[in-house]
């Protein structure tokens, strides 16, 4: 059953996060403005003066200090966002560690920019792919109607599985370009999300103290009973990941039943059932893939697209078996792991080791700084690919670059 | 405060804890950053104290205090209040921003600064409020050679309702003050003087004489300042009402990290003690 | 050792007494105190208790007589400073060792 009217506004990718946060009732909002998030910023404070969403925003005087208000007001039970790019994502760093291990629902949306030196307020995804350590869930959207869904399941997905989450999206391509949005009811997201129930207590009558210093072995308690080490604890953080896929599913299904639009799947796969030439991108890139796959299709080749989605964690198994087909995978990553190669692609490979996919690996770094990446450029860089097949090398130790060096 | 917690013998911040913590009368939420405090607190599984407590990052402790606040104003719970409570590092130093943030957006908590006069914590590295002369773990040989920033000046600066001296060594003043701030509204401040034995090296026997001492030299001055309106407190106002400061060479002598002070450094830092004291005699409302 | 059942899911602590375990094993000396000098003892009633007052462990009672908790007691020799009456002095912990 899905949402009775569609309600379709022509919105931006940052009046979609602002209003996915909006229907999701957040109580506390705490932001710094930073090129290209700087809309959200002002978009919540309108909602919060204008009385449209009762939270209280917090006009912090930097990003640490922004995740910072966030964490501690979701300790006390209150539901939290923030919302951030490039350097400000870099200066919560911290924060993002600590977040993670006191196991808070945070939702924070990341307007993927490039991070300096030098000074770039343009797109790339090096922002969140250099947290993906920290124990975030991450979760990319392709366009603005799934960065409006997927702030809203954030927080039922972030809720359920005490992970934070982190929904991001191009800056610029998608932040500030505007395209048609289903707005889902506020009825209906009240009825999809519940109300949140932290796990934190503060209460004079049954004081707790939170995340005092760790011992690397595990300690008796006041009681009597074995606790964990610090190494206990982080060890729950990522089997919380792991066993979150289970979770990211269900409220995928759930979501599609009251809205239609469903995201039960942690990648989305075109014309991939025939293919088996698999092109791999993540956020807006995915979108321009398709159309790449499809040039390449009309040349005859049998091309498929798999536009990663939720990238922590990373759906391993589900990779291998859709690549279980591919003789050549070309993954097009918009951020590179200094020294190695594009994050996506390092997923790829460890994924697919060990496993029966018999399948060449070609990485491209594109986009960095907000340069142009085009439909033909992929279609190229995947022919390019084909015929450096007779090389017989399947997996290329450096990546390369389409850039103008 | 339970007994058996951590904190090495004689500790003037765990003197001063127990009364600051006796002042809210269990109705308090507790947010600290890294510091000496938090090894006071205890080790995960145990701590050491019956009152809700949220440690966070060393720089975040006034937007830690901030999120509290809005959280419990967000559920709607009343009649806790948020203590902030840190070290001169997490103050002066790496904290000093949020602070200022929180302070700046007019949040509504109680900010203890304990001030041990360095990086106690992890073994005496100079801070902001190390004073001139004094050899530290990163001042070693010369001793630093910068004043003290200060603190109590710079809140004062931010306009809030409530600014406030105090001294481990006079615990009845530090009480009435924390109860005082306590009962306001808005960021109230409060600045607590608290010896360090193995820091400033002198015998852990000897803390509330040091106290005692800081305020007897004018090192230490005991104010508040509420509403604008400066008066002296305690010892201090005795000595401002009739008395006279002892030199303060009688408090460098009593502490081995003066003991490489030079004679200039010496007449600086009594002409600083003697200007600001002459300042407080001026504004003070209540002599 | 196995600790899930702990059931936590981050570092939550709870209230206990002697986190740093018999803190009164860290001094080489403790607070005598000599009743017949000690203020509220003398008087049998509640009064001075400056050493209460300024103990930082809080391990001294505000009781007639006047109780320090040896369990817990670090020997600072804070109490011993501070008394009015001179009523406290620090006697060094005997150590047994054998020869």
């Amino acid at each position: 059953m899905s949402d009775g009217n569609p309600d379709i506004q022509i919105l931006d990718g940052n009046r979609a996060a602002a209003l996915g946060a909006k229907l999701s009732r957040v109580r506390v909002i705490a932001a710094y403005p930073i090129t290209p998030q700087t809309p959200v910023t002002e978009a919540l404070s309108e909602f919060v003066e204008r009385g449209e969403l009762d939270a209280q925003y917090i006009a912090v005087e930097s990003e640490h200090s922004a995740l910072a208000v966030c964490t501690s007001a979701s300790i006390a039970g209150a539901r939290a966002f923030t919302a951030t790019s490039s350097h400000g994502l870099a200066y919560m760093h911290e924060m993002l560690h600590w977040a993670a291990g006191t196991r808070l629902p945070i939702v924070l949306a990341c307007v993927n920019r490039a991070i300096g030196a030098p000074w770039n307020v343009l797109n790339d995804q090096q922002d969140s792919i250099s947290q993906r350590d920290t124990g975030w869930i991450q979760i990319y959207a392709r366009n603005n109607q799934e960065i409006l869904d997927s702030v809203i399941q954030a927080y039922k997905i972030a809720e359920a599985v005490y992970v934070p989450v982190m929904v991001c999206y191009d800056g610029y391509i998608l932040s500030h370009t505007e395209m048609p949005v289903d707005i889902p009811s506020q009825q209906n997201v009240d009825r999809f999300l519940p109300q949140y129930r932290p796990h934190t207590v503060l209460d004079s009558r049954n004081p707790k103290n939170y995340n005092l210093v760790t011992l690397a072995n595990p300690r008796v308690n006041a009681e009597g009973v074995l606790c964990h080490g610090y190494m206990e604890l982080r060890y729950l953080l990522q089997e919380a990941l792991q066993n979150s896929r289970e979770t990211i599913a269900k409220v995928g299904q759930e979501f599609g039943e009251l809205f239609g639009r469903s995201y039960t799947n942690m990648f989305w796969k075109e014309r991939m059932d025939d293919a088996d030439i698999v092109i791999v991108a993540m956020g807006s890139l995915a979108m321009e893939a398709i159309v790449a796959s499809e040039m390449l299709r009309g040349e005859g080749y049998k091309t498929g697209v798999l536009g990663l989605r939720v990238f922590r964690p990373f759906p391993k198994a589900d990779v291998v078996k859709a690549l279980s087909k591919s003789r050549l995978v070309v993954i097009f990553d918009k951020n590179i792991s200094y020294g190695s190669e594009g994050a996506a692609c390092s997923e790829i490979k460890a994924a697919l080791y060990g496993s029966k996919v018999n399948a060449a690996i070609r990485n491209f770094i594109v986009g960095l700084g907000g340069r142009d990446v085009a439909a033909k450029e992929l279609a190229d860089a995947v022919k390019k690919s084909l015929a450096s097949l007779t090389e017989g090398v399947p997996n290329k130790e450096y990546p390369e670059w389409i850039c103008h060096i | 405060m339970l007994p058996g917690n951590r904190l090495c013998p004689g500790c003037g911040l765990s003197l001063a804890y127990r009364h600051i913590l006796k002042a809210f009368d269990g109705q308090v939420i507790v947010t600290v950053p890294a510091s000496c405090l938090t090894v006071l607190h205890g080790m995960y599984p145990v701590t050491s104290v019956t009152v809700p407590c949220v440690n966070t990052p060393f720089a975040t402790t006034g937007a830690s205090a901030s999120g509290l606040v809005a959280g419990l104003k967000a559920l709607g719970k009343k009649g806790l209040t948020v203590l902030a409570i840190a070290g001169d590092g997490g103050t002066y130093d790496i904290g000093i921003q949020s602070l200022s943030g929180a302070t700046e957006r007019k949040s509504d908590f109680v900010y203890i600064c304990y001030d041990n006069e360095g990086y106690m914590n992890t073994g005496n590295q100079r801070s902001g409020s190390t004073p001139l002369g004094a050899i530290s773990g990163t001042t070693p040989i010369l001793g630093k050679q910068q004043n003290q920033k200060d603190m109590a000046a710079i809140m004062e600066a931010h306009g809030i309702p409530y600014v406030a001296t105090a001294n481990a060594a006079y615990p009845l003043d530090l009480y009435e003050k924390v109860k005082k701030a306590r009962a306001m509204q808005g960021v109230r401040f409060l600045h607590v003087f608290t010896p360090c034995p193995p820091g400033w090296r002198f015998p852990f026997s000897d803390t509330v004489k040091i106290g005692q001492l800081a305020v007897q030299t004018g090192w230490d001055v005991l104010y508040e300042v509420e509403g604008g309106i400066f008066r002296f407190t305690s010892a201090s106002e005795s000595i401002a009402r009739g008395g006279t400061l002892k030199p303060v060479r009688e408090f460098l002598v009593s502490q081995g990290r003066f003991r490489n002070i030079t004679e200039k450094q010496v007449d600086e830092l009594q002409a600083a003690i003697n200007a600001r004291w002459k300042r407080g005699l001026a504004r003070a409302a209540n002599l | 050792m196995q600790t899930r059942g702990c059931g936590h899911i981050c570092g939550e602590s709870s209230p206990g007494i002697g986190e740093a375990g018999k803190t009164g094993e860290w001094r080489d000396s403790y607070p005598l105190i000599d009743h017949k000098k000690c203020i509220p003892a003398k008087q049998g009633k509640a009064a001075c208790f400056q050493c209460w007052l300024y103990c930082p462990d809080a391990v001294i009672s505000k009781t007639v007589p006047v109780q320090v908790d040896m369990e817990y007691c670090k020997g600072c020799g804070i109490c011993a400073e501070v008394c009015p009456a001179h009523a406290i002095t620090m006697v060094a912990e005997e150590t047994s060792c054998s020869s």
